[in-house]
């Protein structure tokens, strides 16, 4: 082999960036393109259990299997991405015995170490556990930050040689002589980062082989090749408390249903989920009974959630995926399973594979399935080495406590930073100049880890925000909005500022509506007030279409004098003199005789 | 001894504070309970009386406005029209409902008359009706009627030209940014920003008002050392007025801006920034000065839990409210009174709350009227016409709140300031006047009514 054979990576999720890192280490040459900010897609909007097995360990014993051996891989190659909380499956006075058996039984099966505990000594561990609580079985469940997983993925793909283009969206498909030969896709403004403002561009990109990772819309990248690929994009909904109500992973312990699961992440909680079958992964209803059947149900198990506060709700879309024929009508009952679709031999269109449904959790024994498929299409002969090799920022675990207090930062401020840095606190604090001040109070992000997670992701400050957790806590962006806007100056000028400040704030407006009453909804109004009554950036001159007459306002109390005194033409507008122009002006001729 | 007075007053906000000077205006004996510190601190300490008359998507549009701007503003995100000139003119286009419309321009300038006279050499605009356009933190001009005289040398219809100071460690004001924005806006005038360090090292994230105090004592020459390190910028700037993140000065503020000009040579003036907002608590500070003169009564720290009425005429299902019940270590005080009056503030001061399934005014259960649906307590796009933004009571002609069928619910309660529904403050621009006007109308004709 002369030169490494090309492959395209279409999706920036978990899989896509999965996939690209391992391709890339077994020296192939790379690009991956993402049309969002990397887990722009379901990646990002998933519930962040690092499954131990446990939930499948009674319906699907083989992801079960899967799961518990990913757990254990994830914690090793990824420890600055993964908490491990625990995990338990809670039983209920009204629950079934016989299933919390049969689950127990499962688990053991699978190989997934599992405890049974009194319900008082769950309660021990988990102090807001309803009082009724029967039993519990412990399990290794733990939360994992899916960007964090991602991006460092997406780093170690760079490192081994790949190109990644985030908001570069797949348009085309290129077929040559019944081949796929490459894609044509459509750069935001332009290659690189995406910078707010500017204008975009199209490439075509060629390669040896296409690897179409794009979850959910998989079928949609299969309808540009002219290939079917049946996706069943399934929502769930989850819903953000504000505290860490729940330490551990707290599971229902019965067959499957909605709001059976709360997964403790940072210093918040997230409620969840729901799963019901969507025509189109990015239009699909979200519904307030919804996030009502998570608190409600929920409360069940903890009952303080019911008066807890809700912070925001979001929903994601599962790439479930059956093959032709199974005709499943529920999507609870299909399967969660991945599956790989070599289009050569299937649809008789060689030159692309596509890789749908899984989970993120098993995302490395995706790729890996997907690499090896890929080496065996070019006869390469290389191993898999990406369950040994840690990920970037994660060497040292031991490292991180020693950051602390070093580089000025108080703790809890410095531990919070550097876990989430991981090994790069060293250079990302250590290197920085200057003051590093908090930008985010209530994530505690500094301006050294803001701009570290800047250089990577453009104007896109929300890219910045899933990177670092700014703007994610109790305030939803009330105080840090603008200040994280502003960290992009003087690299980028105002109206682009301006502009990512207006994006930021319009996608944190959305998650925060769902969940909008309580103290949120005072929250809301406070941010509102801030934003709009003290910056004024709803009635911003700068925003508005038609330029403002400066001459008709109040120029302070001299500028009154100055012009009464006659003839002292200070160059000061005497408009306010006569109290500014009337507001029914119809000729709009009394004012105008200033001038500026 | 009982406590009993004329007239009750609560909540301690700009409402509260003006409704119990107009009700000590008028000889009543006057008590103020308040519970927490009400949102001084977090205002940016301009008053706003009506800076543009946005649009309302419920069908209740008010009229067609012809402000400041240029043309009609047609397309500005569905919100409004470029901002107010006068704001007295565009006071007769708003909805009935709204809170300037119940009380009538001439209270609203009653109030700011008392507003001027309390407030002194403070503040400044009471040379007009027109309003001013005052620099913002967030790097644009917002319409305002009266600003700290420490404010005031930076209005935008000033053609001098304009140099802004930025600290390195201070997040919430970055000064070249805010001064291309201000470009951006079109001010008349040249605009300059740069970004210092502060000549004492503090902590890396110290609060405004660690910097006003080392001014405020002149620590380690911070003046001084300041001045040095801008005179350069100054004088290559060619600037008139230098403006400065609202932190000159805790106590002393004049002192230390007046300090500044003289050793820089030129006019300075302050940013209104976010919370803590120095500014919004040397008004605080000011009006319950004014209070204490008025020989009213305080009592802070604790919330209004409850109240005792009786019915006085069980046809008309009228009812009189005897006393507030205030809550002082769980044990429920009663504070008598003829009137009262009901401060609380909006969804930020707690005088309106809500829960998954409801809206309401937690003291006396008024009707606070809203969607049953709370998908549409607000509009998807993030500066819509939000209704939450105008949740609140409902009031007669005399600021009694109403029930449902808009009778008023008691005969011995008026509502002013935020917790008074129909005004969407942050869009208007109208806070502190419509607490102005509201609780001046309130405390007066409580004060009356003894
Ligand atoms: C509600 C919910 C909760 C979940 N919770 C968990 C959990 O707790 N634990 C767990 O292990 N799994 C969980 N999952 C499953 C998991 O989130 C997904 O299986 C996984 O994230 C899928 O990753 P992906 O990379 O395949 O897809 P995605 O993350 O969706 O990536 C596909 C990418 O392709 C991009 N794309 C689409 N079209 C184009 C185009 N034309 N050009 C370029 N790019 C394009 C998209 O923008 C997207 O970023 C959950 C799923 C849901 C819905
Ligand atoms: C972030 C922000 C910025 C603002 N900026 C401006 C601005 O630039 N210009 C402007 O003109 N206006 C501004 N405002 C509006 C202005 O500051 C006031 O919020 C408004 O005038 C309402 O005042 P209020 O007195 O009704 O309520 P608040 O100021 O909220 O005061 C209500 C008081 O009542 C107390 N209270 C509540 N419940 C009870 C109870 N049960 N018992 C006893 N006491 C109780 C509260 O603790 C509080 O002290 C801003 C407001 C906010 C929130």
């Amino acid at each position: 082999m002369t030169t490494a054979p090309t492959v395209l990576v279409l999706g920036g999720g978990s899989t896509g960036c999965g996939v690209a890192r391992d391709l890339a280490m077994r020296g192939f040459d790379v690009t991956l393109v993402e049309k969002g900010n990397l887990t722009h897609g379901t990646t990002g909007r998933m519930h962040g259990l690092l499954h131990s097995g446990g939930r499948y360990a009674v319906s699907d014993k083989a992801s079960a299997r899967e799961c518990i051996q990913e757990n254990r891989v994830l914690r090793r190659i990824a420890s600055h991405c993964v908490e491990l909380t625990g995990g338990l499956f809670v039983q209920k006075a009204e629950d079934d015995d016989a299933y919390f058996e049969e689950k127990l039984q499962g688990c053991r099966d699978c190989g997934i170490p599992a405890e049974v505990l009194s319900g008082r000594e769950a309660r021990e561990m988990e102090p807001y556990l309803a009082k009724d609580v029967k039993r519990a079985i412990r399990v290794p469940d733990g939360a994992v930050d899916p960007f964090r997983l991602c991006v460092a993925n997406a780093a170690s793909a760079e490192e081994h040689g790949a190109r990644v283009e985030t908001h570069s969206e797949v348009t085309d498909v290129l077929v040559e002589d019944g081949e796929v030969v490459g894609v044509e896709v459509e750069h935001k403004s332009g290659s690189g980062p995406r910078v707010h403002g500017k204008p975009g561009e199209t490439e075509e990109l060629y390669a040896d082989h296409v690897v179409n990772a794009t979850g959910a819309w998989a079928g949609q990248v299969g309808d540009l090749a002219g290939v079917d690929v049946e996706v069943r994009p399934s929502k769930g909904v989850m819903v953000v408390m504000n505290s860490r109500q729940v330490d551990t992973v707290v599971n229902r312990c019965r067959p499957k249903g909605d709001a059976d699961i709360i997964v403790p992440h940072e210093t918040a909680c997230i409620l969840g989920t729901t799963d019901e079958e969507v025509e189109d992964p990015e239009d699909y209803p979200e519904e307030g009974w919804e996030v009502d059947l998570m608190i409600d149900t929920l409360s069940e198990l903890v009952p303080m959630l019911k008066d807890a506060r809700t912070i925001r709700s979001f929903w994601g879309v599962r790439p479930l995926y059956e093959p032709p024929g199974t005709g499943t009508t529920d999507p609870t009952d299909i399967t969660r399973d991945f599956f790989l679709l070599d289009h050569g031999e299937r649809d008789d269109l060689p030159g692309m594979t596509s890789i749908v449904g899984g989970k993120f959790t098993t995302y490395r024994l995706m790729a890996e399935k997907i690499s090896d498929h890929v080496c065996e299409l070019f006869g390469v002969d290389a191993d898999c080495r990406t369950a040994d090799e840690p990920l970037p920022g994660s060497e040292d675990a031991a490292v991180l406590d020693d950051y602390m207090d070093a580089f000025g930062l108080r703790s809890p401020i410095g531990r919070r930073s550097s876990q989430r840095l991981g090994s790069k606190a060293e250079s990302v604090l250590g290197d920085w100049q200057g003051p590093n001040p908090v930008v985010c109070n209530c994530e505690a992000v500094t301006r050294a880890e803001f701009a570290d997670a800047l250089s990577d992701s453009g104007t896109d400050l929300n890219a910045a925000r899933l990177r670092t957790r700014a703007s994610m806590g109790n305030c939803q962006g009330a105080f840090c909005c603008s200040r994280m806007a502003a960290e992009l100056y003087p690299n980028y000028d105002e109206p682009v500022v301006r502009e990512a400040y207006d994006e930021l704030y319009a996608e944190r407006w959305k998650g925060e509506r769902h969940a909008l009453w309580g103290e949120q909804l005072s929250q809301a109004m406070l941010k509102y007030a801030l934003h709009a009554t003290t910056m004024n950036a709803d009635g911003d001159p700068a925003r508005l279409d038609d330029p403002v007459d400066y001459a008709a306002f109040d120029a302070g109390p001299d500028a009154v004098d100055v012009d009464a005194g006659e003839g002292g033409d200070t160059g000061r507008t005497d408009a306010t003199a006569d109290g500014g122009r009337p507001i029914r002006d119809e000729a709009g001729e009394e004012v105008d005789d200033a001038d500026s | 001894m009982p406590i009993r007075e004329d007239v009750l007053v609560v909540g301690g906000g700009m409402a509260g504070a003006t409704a119990a000077l107009s009700a000590a205006r008028t000889g009543a004996s006057v008590r103020l309970v308040s519970y927490r510190k009400p949102t001084f601190r977090q205002a940016s300490g301009l008053v706003d009386l009506l800076g543009y008359v946005p649009e309302r998507t419920d069908g209740d549009t008010s009229g067609d406005v012809e402000g400041g701007t240029d043309g009609s503003g047609s397309d500005t995100g569905g919100r409004s029209s470029g901002p107010v000139a006068n704001p007295y003119d565009a006071l007769s286009v708003l909805p009935d409902d709204h809170p300037y419309s119940v009380v009538g321009d001439d209270a609203v300038r009653e109030a700011f008359d008392l507003f001027d006279e309390v407030a002194g050499d403070l503040y400044v605009g009471s040379h007009t009706d027109a309003n001013a356009l005052l620099p913002t933190h967030g790097g644009t001009v917002k319409p305002t009627a009266r600003y700290p005289v420490s404010a005031a040398a930076g209005v935008a219809s000033d053609d001098r030209s304009m140099l802004l100071v930025g600290f390195e460690g201070l997040t919430d004001f970055d000064a070249p940014l805010a001064a291309q924005h201000l470009r951006a806006a079109g001010v008349p005038f040249d605009v300059e920003g740069v970004q210092v360090r502060f000549p004492i090292r503090f902590r890396a994230d110290a609060k405004v008002t660690r910097y006003a105090r080392a001014l405020d004592r002149d620590e380690e020459a911070a003046r001084r050392r300041l001045v040095s390190r801008l005179e350069d910028h100054v004088e290559s700037s060619g600037a008139e007025r230098v403006g400065f993140p609202a932190l000159l000065g805790d106590e002393q503020p004049a002192t230390v801006r007046e300090d500044l000009a003289d050793r820089l040579g030129v006019d300075v003036f302050e940013v209104p920034m976010g919370p803590p907002s120095l500014p919004g608590m040397r008004l605080e500070d000011r009006l319950y000065a004014a209070l204490d003169e008025a020989g009213v009564r305080m009592t802070t720290g604790n919330p209004v839990v409850d109240y005792e009425g009786e019915e006085t005429d069980e046809d008309a299902g009228s009812v009189r409210i005897n006393a507030v019940l205030v809550d002082h270590k769980n044990n429920r005080v009663p504070y008598h009174a003829e009137q009262f009056v009901l401060a609380t503030g909006g969804l930020v001061g707690k005088g309106i709350t809500s829960s998954r399934e409801r809206v309401m005014e937690p003291v006396f259960d008024c009707y606070v009227p809203h969607s049953e649906d709370r998908y549409d307590w607000s509009r998807a796009d993030a500066f819509g016409d939000h209704p939450f933004a105008r949740f609140g009571v409902v009031p007669d002609g005399e600021l009694r709140p109403t029930t449902a069928d808009g009778e008023a619910q008691f005969e011995n309660l008026r509502a002013a300031g935020g917790v008074l529904g129909g005004a969407d403050f942050a869009a208007e621009k109208s806070g502190s006047g419509v607490s102005l006007a509201t609780g001046h109308v309130a405390g007066r004709t409580a004060g009356e009514s003894v």
